[in-house]
């Protein structure tokens, strides 16, 4: 049985949004695994990186569901060796960004033990607010 | 280059952040102490402001760079007035602040009208002009000569066995980084001139995991696991690092790695100024071995490197 790819209009719009909002040229992705090879959070993702650019280059919004742009930590191990060039952890932080701005946080800080607050560094608490919380 | 003239001493904008006055006190300590002794006075911004910890990746997000380009309008009206004589360069130690500052002076510098819209939004403030160039001590010392380092040693740190740390944001992405992404030797070579063993750990660019030890401490501690294990195997005694994050989650996170693997021995994790200090024959109160979070005194004594 042939299963059929069908792009709608919002598939485009998904797209397009998440290519302008990261500044990336989703489509330029060939779909090569190098960004997947190299990614050092990868066994703890549900997508594998790769699939997280082919599910937003067919516009599949529900890619918004996946852990795998929560777990990407913006290493830019995958962005330095990109043969095409793309910045994956920016893909991942659009697709974050689109989440927090509808004041969708992924961690509540509240949630944090006294003792972890006490022995985590600023500069965590910082970017984990940063990246976590809009 | 500023570089000493008539003994006197090269006096360059600092940017500390906040986890150096902090949990990172040892860092700040021990940098500016060999700074100190390299002719080297590294001023600190006056009224700086946190940088963000992390670059804002969207393309609509100017927002999030105002906090790093006020620090670099500091380092102009230091300038101005007269506080330090034309030199433009920042430093930064830790790696996060180092890569967000660069980050930012890169984006506004390609982009006129956004540093407009920058400059329009803090009208308080004197425009900037993006004269500032962002860069990492580690840089600072490659460009006086590590051989200059060389000579200030006092005691060579000879048949210590380091693993110098990259981690990410020293190296990537390419256009922020100090040395090449994939083999970076720029804190080897330092660690060489100290008399130092360096021995080279694969995993030397391996992200540490970052913010993510905030969400979850024992993904984090896995790759703790990986990247000192590996490290001990080459036949490393300590790693070096020059970012508080890194350092938290190498050494601060070794305890959730021995509750999942109990046969791991604990390994001290040090600034690579630190070194510089002990080598240098510096006070131990510029040492600050007893903020890291596995002490690393019972080694260096075992070397017959500290008393």
């Amino acid at each position: 049985m042939i299963n059929k790819i069908v792009i709608t209009s919002e598939n485009v719009d998904f797209l397009n949004k998440i290519s302008e909002l990261s500044d990336q040229i989703i489509t330029r992705c060939d779909q090569c695994g190098v960004c997947s090879g190299s990614c050092p959070m990868i066994a703890d993702m549900d997508i594998t990186p790769s699939q997280m650019m082919r599910m937003v280059q067919l516009g599949r919004q529900e890619v918004m569901e996946s852990k795998a742009m929560w777990i990407c930590a913006s290493c830019f191990a995958c962005t330095v060796r990109c043969p095409r060039g793309l910045d994956l952890s920016r893909v991942a932080e659009a697709l974050r960004q689109v989440k927090l701005r509808q004041a969708i946080d992924y961690i509540d800080i509240n949630n944090i033990s006294d003792d972890e607050i006490e022995r985590l560094p600023q500069i965590a608490m910082v970017s984990a607010g940063r990246k976590f919380t809009g | 280059m500023n570089l000493v003239k008539d003994n006197k001493k090269m006096r360059i904008p600092y940017f500390p952040g906040c986890t150096l006055k902090t949990t990172a006190k040892n860092f700040e300590i021990s940098a500016l102490a060999v700074a100190e002794l390299m002719d080297i006075e590294l001023v600190e911004l006056p009224r700086w402001n946190c940088c963000g910890t992390v670059t804002s990746l969207t393309s609509d997000d100017l927002m999030r760079h105002l906090a790093p380009i006020r620090n670099l309008v500091r380092v102009e009206e230091m300038n101005e007035n007269g506080e330090i004589k034309d030199e433009y360069r920042l430093v930064a130690l830790c790696s996060m602040c180092f890569n967000v500052l660069k980050r930012s002076n890169l984006r506004v510098m390609e982009n006129s009208e956004e540093l407009e819209k920058i400059n329009n939004f803090m009208y308080l403030e004197k425009d900037y002009n993006g004269k500032v160039e962002v860069i990492h001590f580690l840089e600072l010392l490659r460009n006086i000569g590590f051989d200059k380092v060389k000579e200030k040693v006092k005691y060579a740190l000879t048949g210590l066995k380091v693993a110098p740390y990259y981690g990410c944001l020293m190296l990537r992405p390419k256009e922020m980084g100090i040395d090449d992404p994939e083999d970076p030797t720029i804190q080897s070579d330092l660690l060489v001139a100290l008399g130092v063993e360096t021995i080279n750990n694969p995993f030397k660019t391996r992200c540490c995991g970052s913010y993510q030890t905030v969400r979850d401490k024992y993904a984090v501690a896995e790759l703790t696991y990986d990247i000192l294990s590996r490290a001990r195997k080459e036949g490393a005694e300590l790693v070096t690092t020059s970012c508080p994050l890194c350092m938290f989650n190498l050494a601060g996170r070794q305890k959730e790695v021995m509750e999942k693997h109990p046969e791991f021995k604990p390994m001290p994790v040090l600034y690579f100024t630190q070194l510089m200090a002990l080598a240098f024959g510096l006070d131990e109160k510029y040492y600050g071995f007893d903020q890291n979070y596995i002490d690393p005194r019972a080694l260096l004594r075992k070397k017959d490197l500290l008393n």
